[in-house]
């Protein structure tokens, strides 16, 4: 195989709110991203999923461990060069679009600015056609360019955030709930655009959700993330067929299914890590087959794959 | 149910256009909704069809470009005086329904959280703020009320994050806060705007059964707008689907999800993504939905609908009666129109449903 494109090692994220209390958002962290691939992180809400994504994208001075993209170590003080390629060659998708566009600009510099600051076109008219073609991609109109981002919808305003990462053709995209404000159909739009992308450019997807039948959809490989510890992580088959712990089997239990008479009815597995007597801490990767490792003690990983 | 239910929201005929750079929107082109007491709406549909708009008209909150052209918006309540009484929302100034509706009687969740919190305030703080206000709580009886509704809606350590600011949490621990803060003022009505779109599905069903607990106990009706198709199977009593600013079917929750007979219901069901097949792509309803900057004629769903007839081009379909309480609105369902199936992708799809629940029955 090849190099990976993303090696995120050991990744700690603290936050210190006052002198008695830090949240401990990302505790230990590593998996790794390959070219053209759709690596999916789902987990509990305030598991550390934005966190690993504004780390990774550097907004975040990492607490301890290391991220290499493309074989430079961004992890410390970027220079001026490393600093250039990360921001044209990674792009986040943010999980709040109100909050992270820019509410005094017209859409059509919302999605150009990129293209401005790295230059990425001949002429005005190129520059138009390029913001046009990519609005029609996600959906949206070039009527839709002269609009301020109040002036849309929820989901209208998601794809103009989608649109401006689109744009660029990046090496990576951290997708961070990108699509969790449209509608079903939209939804299939976009995430059959994000694939013809891939297919075409080879980049590669860092997927945050919490749909777990569109990550199943479009991922090749699932990292499960509780309490800032990546529990367990596989390709989609080991993890949907083959769930080991037991966050992840509560996890998959929960799935709302799209049918009402089942659902009024249904009970998922509970999951209650305080009462469960795990302690992540102690836990260490333990190969299930293949790909597949789940974090656990000895004895844990003995019980749970007994189990079955 | 024993006694019938009584309307508490009737929405009639609303339309609405905004004003922008471009021309005029149309986006709201009559739209008629109602919900009884202690019931649980769902709207679903393509997005930007109107769905947000429609419930920030409820709520007095619409744009500074917006135009209300015509429609009524009805709540019927029981005043302080033991008295029911019906009131127009639409006839009333911002700040009449800022002191006597919103918050208190009507609540809303909206769609994006960080806009409705204030940054440099403690979610403690914001919380506790309506409780003052409109209930004229003590410091103290607030301050428990605020770290047991944070509890409620699973935020751990609720005593700590108290002091948080909404950058501090992450984006489901906002909206969580924003749930907290409509459940403060014990309302009437609560309107969620995708409540759940940011939480994964445990925290997601453990939101909706809190709010399913307090709608038993309350009485409180809930209007949910969603995306997620699982969630209104597991909530809603009706469903109403939208379409470019209008409603195009409405029925209860089984028969949307079992005999739908619009088109675009058709194509939404069918878009999801199914966990038991494989497929390489995934369906998306051809085309895009209309540009109300230019109103279509006809059926504003033609251009997109593979069955579209002539008439479809020339006038838009009145809503079809199916059943006491199923309506659609498509010319397919006209007497003299062809006798056309749903597609038959989704009739397995929904065959396979309803073996399912023969199986747990
Ligand atoms: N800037 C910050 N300051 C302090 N705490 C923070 C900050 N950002 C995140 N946190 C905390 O870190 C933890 C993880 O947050 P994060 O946003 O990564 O969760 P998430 O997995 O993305 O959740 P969600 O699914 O709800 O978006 C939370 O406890 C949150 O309160
Ligand atoms: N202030 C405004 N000015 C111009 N157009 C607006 C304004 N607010 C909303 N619109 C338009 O009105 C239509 C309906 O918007 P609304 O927010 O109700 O959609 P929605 O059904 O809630 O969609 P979503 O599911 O994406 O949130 C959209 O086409 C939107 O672009
Ligand atoms: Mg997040
Ligand atoms: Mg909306």
């Amino acid at each position: 195989m090849s190099e990976p494109l993303l090696k995120v090692e050991n990744l700690k994220q603290h936050f210190r709110i006052s002198r008695s209390y830090t949240v401990k958002a990302v505790n230990g962290v590593s998996f790794e991203i390959y070219p053209g691939e759709t690596y999916g992180l789902v987990g509990e809400s305030g598991s550390g999923k934005t966190t690993i994504g504004r780390s990774i994208i550097r907004l975040y001075n990492p607490t301890e461990g290391r991220i290499l993209f493309d074989g430079m170590d961004i992890t410390g003080r970027l220079e001026g060069k490393t600093r250039e390629t990360l921001r044209e060659n990674m792009q986040m998708i943010f999980q709040d679009p109100m909050a992270s566009l820019n509410p005094r600009k017209k859409v059509s510099d919302i999605i150009g600015e990129g293209l401005d600051i790295h230059h990425r076109y001949q002429s005005r008219e190129d520059r138009a056609e390029q913001i046009s073609a990519m609005l029609r991609k996600v959906g949206l109109s070039p009527e839709h360019a002269s609009r301020y981002p109040h002036q849309f919808s929820g989901g209208q305003r998601q794809r103009v955030g989608i649109a401006r990462a689109l744009i660029m053709n990046p090496k990576l995209i951290i997708a961070d709930e990108c699509i969790s404000a449209l509608d079903v159909s939209i939804q299939a739009q976009v995430v059959n655009l994000m694939k013809d992308i891939q297919e075409e450019t080879s980049c590669a997807y860092l997927f945050i959700a919490h749909d777990l039948s569109m990550v199943k959809y479009i991922s090749d490989r699932i990292g499960v993330l509780h309490l800032g510890y990546l529990v367990e992580a596989g390709t989609k088959e080991e993890i949907f067929s083959n769930p080991v712990h037991p966050y992840t089997k509560s996890l998959l239990s929960a799935i709302p299914h799209p049918n009402p008479e089942v659902e009024k009815r249904r009970k998922s597995i509970a999951y209650d890590y305080a009462s469960s007597g795990i302690d992540y801490a102690k836990g260490t990767e333990h190969t299930v087959g293949g790909t597949h490792t789940v974090l656990a003690t000895d004895e844990e990983f003995e019980k749970w794959t007994n189990q079955r | 149910m024993s006694e019938t239910p009584k309307k508490i929201l009737d929405i009639k005929n609303l339309d609405i256009s905004f004003k922008t750079n471009a021309g005029i929107v149309h986006a709201i082109r009559g739209v008629s909704l109602d919900l009884c007491k202690g019931e649980t709406v769902a709207v679903v549909g393509e997005s930007g069809s109107g769905k947000s708009v429609t419930m920030k008209a409820a709520m007095g909150l619409l744009d500074s470009n917006a135009i209300i052209n015509s429609g009524e918006i009805l709540y019927t309540y029981t005043d302080k005086d033991g008295n029911e009484v019906t009131t127009d929302l639409l006839k009333l100034s911002r700040k009449e329904l800022r002191r006597d509706f919103n918050g208190q009687r009507i609540a809303m969740v909206f769609q994006d959280p960080m806009t409705s919190l204030d940054p440099t305030m403690t979610i403690g703080k914001q919380i506790m703020e309506g409780m003052f206000l409109h209930k004229h709580m003590e410091k103290e009886a607030a301050r428990k009320r605020a770290i047991e509704l944070l509890d409620l809606v699973g935020i751990p350590e609720a005593e700590k994050r108290f002091k948080n600011y909404p950058h501090q949490l992450s984006g489901g621990m906002r909206q969580r806060v924003v749930i907290a803060i409509a459940l403060s003022a014990d309302p009437d009505i609560l309107i969620c705007d995708e409540p759940t779109t940011a939480l994964d599905v445990t925290i997601q069903a453990r939101i909706l059964e809190l709010i399913m607990d307090i709608q038993k106990k309350m009485k409180l009706s809930v209007i949910y707008i969603t995306h997620d198709l699982g969630v209104v199977a597991k909530v809603a009593d009706y469903v109403n689907v939208m379409y470019a600013g209008k409603i195009v079917e409405v029925g209860n929750v089984n028969e949307i999800f079992y005999e739908p007979k619009h088109p675009y219901t058709w194509g939404l069901l069918s878009s999801m993504p199914d966990l038991d097949t494989d497929d390489e792509r995934l369906y998306s309803i051809p085309g895009s939905p209309p540009n109300l900057l230019h109103e279509p004629k006809g059926d504003a769903f033609a251009a997109r609908n593979q069955f579209a007839m002539a008439i479809d081009e020339k006038a838009e379909p009145p809503m079809f009666q199916i059943s006491c309480t199923h309506f659609a609105a498509t010319w397919l369902l006209h007497p003299d129109a062809p006798k056309v199936e749903m597609p038959p992708e989704l009739k397995t799809r929904i065959e396979r449903a309803q073996k399912e629940v023969a199986k747990i029955l």
